[in-house]
């Protein structure tokens, strides 16, 4: 094999019981290439860099780096070879410092603590990345973690660096850094391998791109030299619908009120609230962005009534304030939630559907006199796997069986069916493929239809502007102000992801949604 | 107040407490790897009759105090399979222990109830031990006191210093990150125990062989439950694992002091007072939820396996 | 290389196999230990588990032995299936025998029918009371339940000691520490006569019934459930973790103290330095043993009760030390647990040449 390509991954097949995730998969990076990986959830991407990186052996196929076979038996061989890899989990110990985290990953290779200390934060700078190796990982934002992530790579000389869904947590204001600093690297040679779904950063950045569809190759292309239109249709196939098309809809009368709202940190590691304002009206749907960590979790927590404040009348449903009430009683107001977490949280893993049915819809009929009505409750999860359309033999399976995409149809399904007047959701299609993600909007949208308030929590930009009437951000437990959504164009809502509410608006031309978004 | 009374307190805390100094500070590097054993009470009473059979036979003390620790890590290794392969709960994993390790020692050791060995000689350090007050405490004490110094100073210099203990402490936080970045997960659990376990026994065998010395069933009277409120006492942190230690050591001899003092109590009402020292220091420590959780290792007693 | 590989569903059916090997395995481990220290082991495995109950009044025995056990652990199942730890049955229940004998002792000469009743109501309430104290630690001040029910264990010991040295002491009695024996106003009647089989028995199996409707047909039974499986889950849903938590707690440790009174008030008669040989931590063991399940902890309970009878016979007849009961208890026990992995893993032998067949993952979560 010639020295033509950096990386070339050739007929690469991976079997498990029940599919085939990658089947006879080829791809060929150039020296120097930024290479798109492009596929929906579920297409096979994360399983093909497993392959690449040692974690997974694959059943068939052959790898070539810079022309010679490799032998790849675990990552520590990939990155001798000089292959780095930020996957989309960081790895990243919170009670170490940056330095500490550094050390331990890279083992031997990190040589005394001083001088690792010092070739951090002169590397960090030199790529634009700046970072202090002495802060513990705790206190780093999401966007600083992943630079450690990063940096940690760039202290090897690689010569390949593989980002596995980058941009999912980052502000747009991160992402251009970000893209800086791979454009430094592609000037000194060094190849990127770009995982995503997001079709503006690929075509943005992008030189070259695969795209994978039910574990096969669906295409090559030069993404300057396409619409994202037809690299979606790569993406998907000819019978998925794909529309920029969406409806939106004005609120009448306020159901959630949210005056001066400021929580105190309960746990170590949270971002109290401070002074939010903001109402949800009826029949609208309201959409808070935010990188992870801004205080998303604790204004669910505050929401749902899983952090009770006393003596503060912040939060009205409707005139009713609620601070002090637990979960239950704001349930009863109307109250239905649906937390980032499913198996946990959401749903009980070890408990088959039947009793996670139960778990928060009890008050519909399911308790006589302090007895559980067991035939009503089967009936309950019938019904809701039936009309949502969950895949599973029988409501005995247990939570953990289930694929992510049909737990977050069946909790959606079990919060929506309650009838609430306010539904409260954050992340709702994380992780869930696309058949899912379009049922689970679907299902939202018509409950709004039907005079419900939604308030959706969500890192994901493209859903919030595809479903959201409204939309703002959070950040350092701050609220924007929040406005409607086809008023706030892409950089807007990115300053104030960043923190910065007092941003001209004026100023902004650039497009107002983002395109790409798959329905 | 007699000095000589203050001078004898002293150096009966710190041998009192020595027992206790040992397991705290071997189950603290235990849980630093984000593993919970409650299995003290058994590998202490396995490490004293162990040591105490063995020093009965062939009367050598490094003999007996090495085949104890032996024993000791035997014991672990037992809870380490159970709990780190088999992947079963911690908490009921130890339990087993405590209980097995009862009934065994029992076992063994019912033959010997009443015997007498040759008990640990005191190592005093020439010249030292006539300082008042502190002398006697510090200079005139047993080997294994001088050993359990050691320890907690080598311990705590492996943890602040040394790569290895960094992946310690990483792994108690998160053993799943460790794995991926190809830390020995297993492996330094594993060791992580083992050093318990050889700590518990030759706690259990300074009991037998030099504090009491003799050997009779369940003579451990709860001392490894202590123990294990003491790391907690210590926040994880090797510095104060001494102090907590001799504080309940102090707390262990009160009937002493009392006598020393001539005050009359019920003999009864004092034995409960190192077990309510406990619970009150454990009350103390436990209000301030944030605080314990800055240094309680993420991961501890939770279960993990390769393939999460 | 054996190697464990994680199943798609927990295995319903090695979840009731489980404690049958583990008692297996602990009956083959026995018989090797006999044979390997000289006995025959046969006969020692008989003397263990089938002398004991050859007539009509070692099987009343086994009962007497049993029910104590029993009541203990049933609170005890409550408590683990909210994941509460609470190793304090033990204490729970000699702090019951105290306040059953303090009222009881006042009661000597008289004939009052209420004299029984207080009796039993004075241990239930020192139970409930004793385990309170562990719940008011660990709901308010945010202690750790296993270390405070352990250290109130080894206090109830020491109440104990002071309660029979002092205030309980006989006045008439020679100086012994021992209570006054009891009035037959405040005994447990016999049920059979000629045997020691006392009312207690009922109150077990009115505990077994009453904890078994109350876990699996109730909706609070439910949140308990809940809330040991996950306790975020069980946040959101906004069931009330301290009403939960204190409440087994205090259930449990109501059953432990009533289980001390029956011994006071039954076999016992009296209030002696020892009214219980471990029973509290054996009704862990048989907790575990029995799945949390009442039926399964009514049999495993059954066996422990065997177990302790056994191993007294065996003291007696073949000159087994007593302790040989603790090993296997904990045998028992580490058995258990290792059975219990093939609930959620499956065992897999890996041979080299063998193509290797790897479990199902869910695969849609992958991008």
């Amino acid at each position: 094999m010639d020295n033509k390509y950096r990386l070339t991954m050739q007929g690469m097949t991976k079997h498990y019981p029940g599919c085939i995730a990658n089947d006879g998969v080829t791809i060929k990076i150039k020296h120097g290439e930024v290479h798109a990986l492009l596929g929906e959830n579920g297409a096979g991407k994360s399983t093909l860099m497993k392959m690449l990186y040692g974690v997974v052996k694959p059943d068939q196929g052959d790898m070539f780096f810079n022309g010679r076979v490799m032998n790849i038996k675990e990552p520590a061989d990939a990155r001798e070879l000089g292959i780095g890899m930020v996957f989309q989990h960081f790895s990243l110990f919170e009670t170490l410092t940056v330095a500490q985290n550094i050390a331990l990953a890279l083992g031997d290779l990190a040589g005394h603590s001083s001088s690792l200390a010092s070739r951090i934060s002169k590397t960090s700078a030199r790529y634009g990345m700046p970072l202090d190796p002495h802060r513990l990982v705790s206190t780093l934002s999401t966007g600083e973690r992943q630079r450690v992530e990063i940096v940690r790579c760039l202290l090897l000389d690689i010569q390949l660096l593989i980002l596995d869904e980058p941009t999912s947590v980052l502000t747009p204001q991160e992402v251009d850094a970000l893209f800086k600093t791979l454009h430094s690297l592609k000037k000194e040679g060094c190849s990127v391998l770009f995982i995503s779904h997001k079709l503006h950063e690929v075509i943005e950045l992008c030189d070259s791109a695969t795209i994978l569809r039910g574990g096969k190759v669906s295409g090559h292309c030069i993404p300057k030299n396409e619409t994202s239109e037809s690299i979606a249709r790569l993406m998907v196939g000819d019978s998925t619908p794909i529309s920029n098309q969406t409806r939106r809809a004005r609120g009448a009368g306020d159901f959630l009120t949210v005056n001066n709202l400021s929580t105190n940190a309960q746990a170590l590691f949270d971002t109290p609230l401070k002074n939010i304002n903001f109402a949800v009206q009826q029949g609208e749907i309201v959409g808070i962005a935010g990188v992870a960590g801004n205080g998303q979790e604790e204004l669910l927590k505050a929401l749902s009534g899983e952090e009770i404040q006393e003596n503060s009348s912040a939060i009205k449903f409707k005139n009713t304030v609620v601070d002090a009430l637990c979960p239950l009683k704001r349930r009863r107001l109307g109250l239905a939630c649906v937390p980032e977490d499913r198996l946990g949280r959401g749903a009980v893993p070890d408990m088959d559907l039947a009793q996670n049915a139960l778990l928060t819809s009890f008050d519909s009929g399911l308790v006589k006199n302090g007895f559980l009505v067991k035939q009503k409750i089967s009936q309950l999860a019938d019904k809701i796997i039936k009309k949502y359309k969950v895949k599973t033999p029988s409501n005995r399976t247990h939570a953990l069986s289930l694929s992510g995409g049909n737990l977050q149809k069946f909790i959606i399904g079990r919060e929506v069916e309650q009838n609430p007047q306010l539904l409260v959701m954050s992340h709702p299609t994380w992780g869930v493929d696309i058949g899912a993600q379009v049922a689970i909007h679907e299902a939202i949208l018509t409950l709004r239809d039907e005079g419900c308030a939604v308030l959706v929590i969500s890192e994901d930009l493209d859903e919030l502007y595809k479903i959201c009437d409204r939309i703002g951000a959070i950040c350092d437990g701050k609220l924007s102000p929040i406005l409607d959504t086809d008023c706030v164009p892409l950089v807007q809502l990115g300053q104030w992801m960043a923190g910065d509410f007092n941003h001209d608006l004026k100023n902004n031309t650039t497009q107002i949604t983002p395109q790409g978004a798959l329905a | 107040m007699d000095l000589e009374v203050i001078t004898n307190i002293l150096y009966a805390t710190i041998r009192t407490g020595t027992p206790l100094l040992l397991v705290a500070l071997g189950e603290m590097v235990c849980e630093k790897s984000g593993t919970l054993n409650l299995g003290q009470e058994g590998m202490m009473l396995l490490g004293a009759v162990a040591g105490f059979i063995t020093m009965y036979q062939c009367d050598n003390l490094l003999i007996g105090f090495s085949v104890a620790a032996l024993v000791g890590i035997m014991a672990s290794l037992v809870f380490a399979f159970v709990a780190l392969n088999l992947n079963a709960s911690q908490v009921a994993a130890g339990l087993a222990l405590t209980i097995f390790g009862t009934g065994l020692s029992a076992f063994l050791g019912a033959d010997y109830e009443g015997k007498t060995i040759n008990a640990l000689p005191t190592l005093a350090i020439a010249g030292f031990e006539h300082i008042p007050v502190l002398g006697k405490a510090l200079f005139s004490q047993d080997a294994i006191v001088y050993l359990s110094w050691a320890l907690v100073l080598g311990a705590y210099l492996f943890f602040k210093h040394h790569r290895a203990g960094l992946a310690v402490r990483a792994i108690g936080e998160n053993p799943g990150v460790g794995n991926n970045l190809g830390l020995p997960v297993m492996r330094t659990r594993y060791l992580a125990v083992m050093f318990g376990g050889a700590l518990a026994g030759i706690a259990g065998a300074y009991l037998s062989l030099a504090y009491t010395p003799l050997w009779t069933q369940n003579m451990t009277s709860g001392r490894g439950w202590i123990a294990l409120a003491l790391v907690v006492f210590a926040s994880w942190r090797i510095e104060r694992v001494m102090l907590g230690a001799y504080l309940f050591g102090f707390a262990s001899i009160m009937h002493l002091v009392a006598q020393a003092f001539g005050l009359a109590v019920d003999s009864n009402l004092l034995a409960m007072l190192p077990y309510g020292a406990t619970l009150i220091v454990l009350i103390m420590l436990s209000k301030n939820k944030q605080k314990l959780k800055m240094y309680e290792p993420m991961w501890l007693g939770k279960p993990w396996h390769k393939g999460h | 290389m054996i190697k464990l590989e994680p199943r798609v569903e927990r295995s319903k059916s090695w979840s009731y196999l489980s404690p049958v090997l583990a008692i297996l395995l602990t009956l083959i481990t026995g018989y090797v230990v006999f044979a390997l220290l000289g006995h025959d082991p046969l006969n020692a495995l008989y003397t263990l588990l089938v002398a004991p109950i050859a007539d009509w009044y070692g099987v009343t025995e086994l009962l007497v032995m049993t029910t104590p056990i029993l009541l203990c652990a049933y609170g005890l199942a409550l408590c683990y299936k909210a994941s509460v730890w609470n190793i304090g049955a033990e204490g729970q229940l000699l702090i019951g025998g105290v306040c059953a004998s303090a009222v009881a002792v006042n009661f000597v000469d008289s004939t009052s029918a209420f004299a029984l009743p207080l009796t039993l109501l004075a241990g239930i309430a020192g139970g409930m009371l004793w385990a309170g104290l562990a719940a008011f630690m660990k709901l308010r001040l945010n202690t750790n339940e296993i270390l405070v029910t352990i250290m109130l264990n080894y206090i109830a010991v020491n109440v104990l000691l002071w309660a029979v040295h002092g205030p309980l002491k006989d006045p008439h009695g020679y100086n012994f520490p021992e209570s006054a024996l009891f009035g037959d106003s405040t005994l447990l009647p016999v049920i059979f006569d000629g045997t020691r089989l006392h009312l207690g028995l009922a109150f077990a199996l009115l505990a077994l019934c009453a904890t078994w409707v109350f876990i699996s047909k109730t909706f609070v039974g439910f949140q308990i459930q809940v809330l040991g499986l996950d306790a975020s889950a069980a946040k959101m849903a906004g069931y009330k973790r301290a009403f939960l938590i204190a409440g087994v707690l205090v259930i449990s440790g109501g059953l432990a103290g009533l289980a001390g009174a029956g011994e006071v008030a039954g076999p016992i008669g009296q209030l002696v330095p020892q009214i219980s040989p471990g029973y509290g931590y054996a009704a862990i063991i048989v907790a575990f043993l029995g799945r949390l399940h009442p039926l399964g902890i009514t049999l495993a309970g059954l066996l422990m009760g065997l177990i302790y009878m056994g191993g007294e016979m065996a003291q007696i007849n073949i000159g087994l030390p007593n302790a040989i009961i603790g090993i296997f208890q904990g045998l028992m026990l580490f058995y258990l647990l290792s059975c219990d992995v093939l609930i959620g893993y499956r065992i897999k032998l890996s041979l080299p040449f063998k193509q290797q067949k790897t479990q199902l993952t869910p695969i849609a979560q992958e991008s």
